[in-house]
């Protein structure tokens, strides 16, 4: 082994010796380092890996959806809407969707209904998202009903409970025939909740849009590209919370760390000026310091980033779940598909392992370069 | 064993677990696997959002809400805006959706 | 061996309190002999060993060491001089609390880059010679007086130095562990070491180990 290798070696067992003389404070501060590391690694990875996969799952959602618009809310459309349209260059398909809102006062949640075709759905049949089966304990053939906003009770039967894997989609969907739709919610013939058109070319995308609110001003035309934004920001400002509610714990976490770092005991001076009597240089001081920030630092951020991987990845980032949850009764347990941005985790690798050495560092480099004769002397 | 190999070797441990973190995410032909049923699935039913959040229509469906529609679907839902989570929900809200369970005839 | 002309050494230079320790020394030291110096507190003697060894710089004068001028050097030369052919006994023996009594032999060479298997070793001989082996692994602090000095002199002696400095070394010993480190001295002669001593004890000036005693007032040699 080369000398400067044996070297290393030697001031790591040297500075793992002196960790060890305070075992409790030293293994306290890892562990405490090691939570902040997983907090925020882990807050990271899930909103990553949320991100782009409602990026992924949504870029086949329509083009375009067209909402009217009355008195500033939106409204059904009516039955010729959909022929005022007329046809327009490069929009394929335009077809009148009808879905809405069910309030279930037995779990008191909100349900999507939605209208599906009546080969896909028959008449007196639902089809139900995998949370809302789970938490009304329903299963395929079962029966249940729902009393209308008008008073009438409607029973349905399970036809299908949609998969588990795609519950982040469709927890709360309730998917039911037209007819069964239109007498349910006592819908008017002809009316539809909103127009899906799809585009072909999406560099038509936007000509479409203006076109659409030019011929029909009361129309509000929703774009794809404009779900994905919404989905990119409205992440950031999940994220943008829970750092609020996390800043006291970094602060702390930080002040915690700044203080065992930097403040150098009036024993630790006496050692190093022990060491550098007995041939250490200030280098050899100074290496074996940055030897102790990088070793806790190290670990603390392997340690946690590799337990936030697991928590996001594997345990359905439990953590969040009460944040994320909100008010929400109907919460889809849902495992993310493991996608990792590498610039956040080097930005969290260097701001999380370079402050800490540098800590470490700054206070010792001021007694190291003290003269050693300073040991005789007292 | 000696502290600095017992702390290298720790350290390169962890290391390579994170390497294999970062370089195999996963069960990649199960995962692509899911996310194209998904996708498939959003195309079919032509969904626009994710359900996440179900308690209010501006959560459910933020991409076709109106952004500052100020009501509530759900009664125990707080507003969307940081103003709205000092705001309490009215206690009156829940009573005309006193919960039916029970009441029908057919089990649920 | 080693030459020390006009030695001067000021702390404090240039404010209020500055303080000339030493006025100027000229004196020659011989290899392979033990040489005591003697003097009441503050009168510079721990000041000229901290010169002779390497820890701090003269003010002004020349420290020539094996006939080469080593008082100008920079400090990594120094500590590289002070590393292979210094041993340091401290008064207050200045161990590392907390540390085995083997961990703190062998820290002298850590920054030689030796393995530690053969560090080890050669910490484990020095333990047999000063009849400490039982007590390699126990921490300093649960050490005695006398067991503590003699860690520290085989902490003096890992990296195998020619000169030994021991400042006060019996300070804090009573005379049967007094005597014991005269006899351990008189190990170094035989073995072809320098040792330069600082003491007022008579039991160290006046012994048979010592071949010279040099001494001390108010930072000046006197007549001896």
């Amino acid at each position: 082994m080369s000398p400067w290798l044996e070297k290393q070696l030697h001031l790591i067992d040297f500075t793992l010796a002196s960790l060890g003389r305070r075992k409790t404070k030293n293994i306290g501060l890892l562990v405490a380092y090691t939570l902040i590391v997983f907090v925020l690694a882990s807050l990271t990875l899930f909103t990553h890996a949320l991100r782009s996969e409602a990026t992924f799952v949504l870029a086949s959602s329509p083009e375009v959806i067209l909402q009217r618009m009355v008195a500033g809310r939106h409204d059904l459309i009516p039955p010729d809407y959909i022929e005022k349209i007329g046809r327009l260059r490069g929009v394929q398909k335009k077809e009148g969707r009808l879905w809405g809102y069910y309030y279930d006062p037995v779990l008191n949640a909100n349900y999507t209904f939605m209208a599906r075709p009546a080969d896909e759905v028959k008449d007196g049949y639902i089809m139900v998202g995998n949370t809302l089966a789970r938490e009304r304990g329903l299963a395929a053939h079962n029966t249940i009903s729902f009393r209308s906003y008008s008073g009438k009770l409607f029973t349905f039967e399970v036809s299908a409970v949609l998969s588990p894997d795609s519950e982040l989609l469709s927890a709360d969907l309730v998917l039911l025939s037209e007819n069964d739709f239109r007498k349910f919610f006592e819908y008017p013939a002809g009316h539809f909740t909103d127009i899906a058109l799809s585009v072909a070319n999406p560099q038509e995308v936007r000509n479409i849009a203006a076109k659409l609110s030019s011929s029909l001003p009361d129309s509000r035309p929703i774009l794809r590209e404009e779900v994905l934004r919404t989905y990119q920001s409205v992440f950031d400002w999940r994220e943008g919370i829970v750092l609020t509610v996390l800043a006291g714990a970094i602060l702390a976490f930080a002040i915690l760390a700044w203080e065992k770092a930097s403040g150098l005991s009036a024993e630790e001076k006496r050692e190093i000026g022990i060491l550098k009597a007995i041939g250490w240089e200030t280098g050899d001081v100074i290496r074996m310091k940055s030897w102790e920030g990088l070793l806790i630092s190290l670990t603390a951020f392997l340690l946690g980033f590799i337990a936030a991987y697991v928590h996001v990845f594997h345990l359905g980032a439990a953590v969040f779940e009460p944040v994320l949850k909100g008010w929400s009764v109907l919460y889809p347990s849902f495992t993310l598909v493991p996608t990792i941005d590498g610039l956040q985790i080097a930005t969290l690798f260097f701001f999380t392992v370079f402050p800490y050495t540098a800590a470490v560092l700054v206070p010792i480099w001021r007694a190291a370069i003290t003269d050693p004769d300073a040991v005789m002397r007292a | 064993m000696r502290p600095s190999t017992f702390a290298i070797s720790g350290l390169a441990i962890l290391s390579l677990a994170a390497a294999a973190l970062l370089a195999n995410p996963g069960q990649a032909r199960e995962a692509e696997q899911k996310l194209a049923d998904n996708r498939a699935l959003v195309e079919k039913y032509g969904l626009t959002d994710l359900a996440l959040f179900t308690e209010a229509r501006y959560t459910r469906h933020p991409s076709q809400a109106d952004l500052h529609s100020a009501f509530q679907d759900h009664p125990g839902a707080l507003e969307h805006f940081p103003s709205g989570s000092l705001l309490a929900p009215r206690p009156s809200a829940l009573k005309p959706h006193e919960p039916l369970a029970g009441k029908t005839t057919t089990p649920d | 061996m080693i030459e020390l002309s006009d030695i001067k050494k000021a702390f404090n230079q240039g404010k209020p309190n500055e303080y000339w320790a030493l006025h100027g020394i000229d004196l020659a030291l011989e290899a392979g002999k033990v040489t005591a110096f003697r003097g009441p507190s503050g009168s510079g003697k721990t000041t000229l060993l901290t010169i002779v060894g390497c820890l701090s710089r003269p003010t002004s004068g020349r420290v020539r060491f094996k006939g080469e001028d080593i008082s100008g050097l920079p400090e990594r030369f120094l500590t590289d001089i002070r590393r292979q052919s210094f041993g340091f006994v401290f008064q207050q023996f200045n161990l590392i609390k907390g540390l085995s009594a083997l961990e703190n032999v062998i820290l002298p060479a850590f920054p030689t880059g030796r393995p530690r298997r053969e560090l080890i070793s050669a910490a484990d001989a020095l333990f047999d010679q000063l009849k400490l082996g039982h007590r390699s692994a126990a921490k300093v602090e649960w050490l005695s007086g006398g067991e503590q000095q003699r860690v520290a002199i085989a902490r003096a002696l890992i990296n195998d130095p020619e000169v030994i400095i021991a400042d006060e070394p019996t300070a804090n010993l009573d005379t049967a562990l007094s005597k014991e480190f005269m006899a351990i001295l008189e190990g170094f002669t035989a073995a072809g070491k320098t040792v330069l001593l600082t003491s007022h004890d008579p039991l160290v000036v006046e012994s048979s180990a010592v071949h010279r005693v040099v001494g001390m007032r108010d930072g000046r040699l006197t007549d001896d």
